[in-house]
């Protein structure tokens, strides 16, 4: 599904990415961890095209296609999705409404049927079961005035919305409780699916326990230091991330 | 509400054409014979022309305002045209039948409804074409009412003690130095007259449109609003495209007697000049309303998106006691566009309340400055304001500013002011990007959002028009 080839990107002339290879395929949960500033959350805010960042070299096939071609909405019409971790809070547009704006874009690009206000409502009713939302933040403007677990719980029902094929998280346990973070993690994998694909980017293991991932990789400098099973993320939590960098340094890696 | 986001349609501003019409013009410069030029064609009564020259007299003692934060070259006052009119086949028109087809057309193209069996559904409309009135529509059906619809230069002849008991009563004619000009110079605008309670049943509207390349446009325009009588009026205009600029000073008085309601609303969108600058309208306007009567009330909505340069403050005198005052602004610049907007809420009468709620969205290399007054006077027990005063800056070379001044002689007096500015930068866009929705879109989604507490003050069409305004004006500013 993404195949990520000595990607190298920079941003204000400052390279982060310095040399990424990356393989996921359909049906598959990655996690990227890292200790602060390695580059993790960079890597997902390439994929999605944040306009701050400049690839400088390598490739990413996205379904066999080159993901640079296509503008940031249109990968996002493409299927993938990013769980951001600091969603941004929109005064005056109501969560519904950007919600349905959303759902008919992607609708419409797969030659869907739109949905009207009233059938979107009956939509979004069974969606927000999943994640054990409140009505009442449909109506109220996107994300203003959410706390940080709001906001989060907010990503993942725009993800149950928008199905995604490749959903990136990034730090999706960063300001949730211990309760609404297994809320949100069994919603997730109730979404995955034989042909979609996960990228699970955090710090902290802990989220792994819910969302479990086939391979872990552990990034650091702006390179994938070490890549194993998910028994990795085990060994992270008991060990720290010091004993992979050391041991990439030893080893000599790139 | 996705509608709205779907009606992008081109950039450049599309009311820019000039209609090929033969005009009756007066050779460009202000005199005393100017003036007197402009009252004897209009067969003006003595005390008309009398009002005029004093203002004229006055005007000359009087220096252009510069404490507004705009720059622009000063208009050269001798070169402008102070009447021109489209040239009439007969003198009086007995229908719209007779007016000139090519006119006819390019209100048709304006979108502007002339004839009434094609009229939006209950707004009747007074267009105004540079200096004159070319036509109001559903006059014999608000006349049956004894509401009073007509252009200005009408007003004066059939109602003549309506116009002196009221014009300069708002905004006398040495208020300022372009309410000073245009008592001097005006030459149409509309008047409306709701007797005692009379609840108008129709908006009303009027349409101003600039055509001539050396013409001023000076309009003026009275609403009365008799005890108990309630109105709803609404403001469009647009010019063509010129590379000088053009110069409107238009004066608005509003009168609100005991329990009236005036409710002004006003999409201008006058030519703004091109992406550099060059040429615009300078639009230079003096609009006050008197909440005169006890519990009257004067609301104003504004969306400016037109004019190189805007000076406008739309304001408030709050005379009766629990009368209410009310200022809903949208403006946006791009470009080199440069507007200083507000209003005052000057609070004289008990327990009188006004709420300011003001909208800047800058983009470009423009510069955005809301200018605000509340003053409570000694009298005014129990006055309360409240002001809103947000910003939004859509890249890195647009400015936005505030000032507010508050000026309270009471103490039992609840002024209330909270200002924000916020930015629509490259996170916000791509979240949105990031859901499927296109930067263009994005935008105009965030702006309407930005601005929900002002477009619900509009009429529906309004708001509609409003909206697609905003997302054409912003159209190729987020690169």
């Amino acid at each position: 599904m993404l195949s990520i080839r000595n990607l190298t990107a920079s941003i204000n002339g400052t390279p982060v990415l310095k040399g990424i290879d990356l393989e996921i395929k359909a049906g598959e949960i990655h996690a990227i961890m890292g200790p602060n500033g390695s580059g993790k959350s960079t890597l997902g805010k390439v994929l999605v095209g944040h306009p701050a960042y400049e690839v400088t070299g390598g490739e990413v096939l996205y379904e066999g296609r080159n993901l640079f071609e296509l503008a940031a909405d249109e990968r996002a019409r493409a299927g993938i999705f990013m769980g951001f971790q600091h969603p941004i809070e929109v005064p005056g547009v109501s969560n519904a409404a950007f919600l349905r704006l959303a759902y008919n874009k992607k609708a419409e690009a797969e030659g869907r049927d739109e949905l009207d206000p009233l059938e979107f409502d009956d939509f979004i009713h069974e969606k927000i079961k999943l994640v054990s939302m409140k009505e009442e933040f449909l109506d109220r403007s996107l994300n203003e005035g959410f706390s940080g677990g709001e906001k989060k719980r907010n990503e993942i029902l725009q993800m149950a919305v928008l199905e995604p094929k490749l959903a990136i998280l990034d730090e999706l346990d960063s300001g949730l409780d211990i309760d609404a973070l297994r809320v949100l993690g069994d919603a997730v994998n109730k979404l995955q699916r034989p042909d979609r694909a996960l990228l699970i980017i955090t710090h902290f293991p802990r989220i792994l326990e819910t969302i479990q991932p086939q391979f872990v990789h552990v990034l650091s400098g702006g390179r994938i230091l070490k890549s194993a099973g998910k028994e990795l993320a085990t060994e992270l939590e008991d060990r720290g991330y010091d004993w992979v960098l050391e041991e990439a340094a030893a080893g000599g890696a790139r | 509400m996705t509608s709205t986001f779907n009606v992008v349609t081109s950039q450049e501003y599309k009311y820019g054409f000039v209609t090929d019409i033969e005009a009756d013009s007066v050779a460009p410069g202000l005199s005393e014979e100017v003036i007197r030029f402009i009252s004897a064609k209009k067969g003006e009564p003595d005390w008309l022309l009398e009002f005029r020259l004093k203002a004229y007299r006055h005007w000359l003692t009087m220096a252009e305002p510069e404490w507004a934060k705009v720059e622009y070259p000063k208009p050269d006052f001798q070169k402008i045209v102070y009447y021109s009119a489209p040239k009439p086949k007969k003198p009086q028109y007995a229908s719209m039948d007779e007016v000139d087809p090519e006119l006819r057309r390019t209100f048709e193209k304006l979108g502007v409804p002339i004839h009434e069996q094609e009229a939006l559904a209950g707004v009747a409309v007074d267009v105004v074409f540079d200096s004159v009135s070319v036509t109001t529509t559903y006059r014999e059906k608000l006349a049956a009412v004894g509401i009073i619809f007509c252009s200005f230069s009408e007003a004066v002849k059939s109602h003549p003690d309506l116009v002196k008991q009221y014009l300069g009563s708002v905004v006398p004619s040495s208020d300022n130095f372009y309410a000073a000009l245009n008592s001097a110079v005006f030459t149409d605008g509309s008047f409306v007259f709701i007797p005692k309670g009379v609840a108008c049943p129709m908006d009303l509207s009027t349409y101003f449109r600039i055509n001539n390349k050396e013409s001023g446009q000076f309009e003026r325009t009275l609403i009365v609003a008799e005890e108990g009588a309630s109105v709803s009026y609404l403001e469009g205009c647009t010019a063509p495209q010129f590379d000088t600029n053009q110069l409107h000073a238009a004066v608005v008085e509003l009168v609100a007697l005991d329990r009236a309601s005036i409710k002004y609303s006003t999409v201008q969108n006058w030519y703004a000049g091109d992406k550099d600058g060059k040429g615009g309208i300078f639009n230079f306007v003096t609009k006050r309303g008197l909440c005169k009567g006890k519990a009257s009330h004067i609301s104003w909505t504004q969306v400016e998106t037109g004019s190189a340069i805007t000076w406008k403050y739309p304001s408030c005198v709050l005379l009766g006691d629990d009368s209410i005052g009310e200022f809903y602004s949208v403006a946006l610049t791009n470009h080199k566009q440069q507007a200083d907007t507000g209003t005052k809420m000057i609070h004289i009468g008990r327990n009188t309340k006004s709420t300011i709620v003001s909208k800047g969205i800058s983009a470009g290399d423009s510069s955005n400055s809301y200018r605000g007054l509340v003053k409570v006077q000694p009298k005014a027990e129990g006055a309360r304001n409240f002001s809103q005063c947000d910003s939004m800056l859509i890249g890195q070379s647009c400015s936005a500013s505030t000032f507010p001044y508050i000026e309270v002689q009471n103490r039992s007096a609840r002024v209330e002011h909270e200002a924000t500015t916020s930015k629509i930068g490259e996170e916000q866009l791509l979240y949105f990007q990031q859901r499927g929705i296109p930067a263009e879109e994005a935008i105009s989604m965030i702006i309407n959002g930005f601005c929900k507490d002002v477009f619900r003050e509009l009429p529906m069409e309004f708001a509609v028009e409003a909206t697609r305004l905003l997302s054409l004006k912003l159209e190729g500013s987020v690169g």
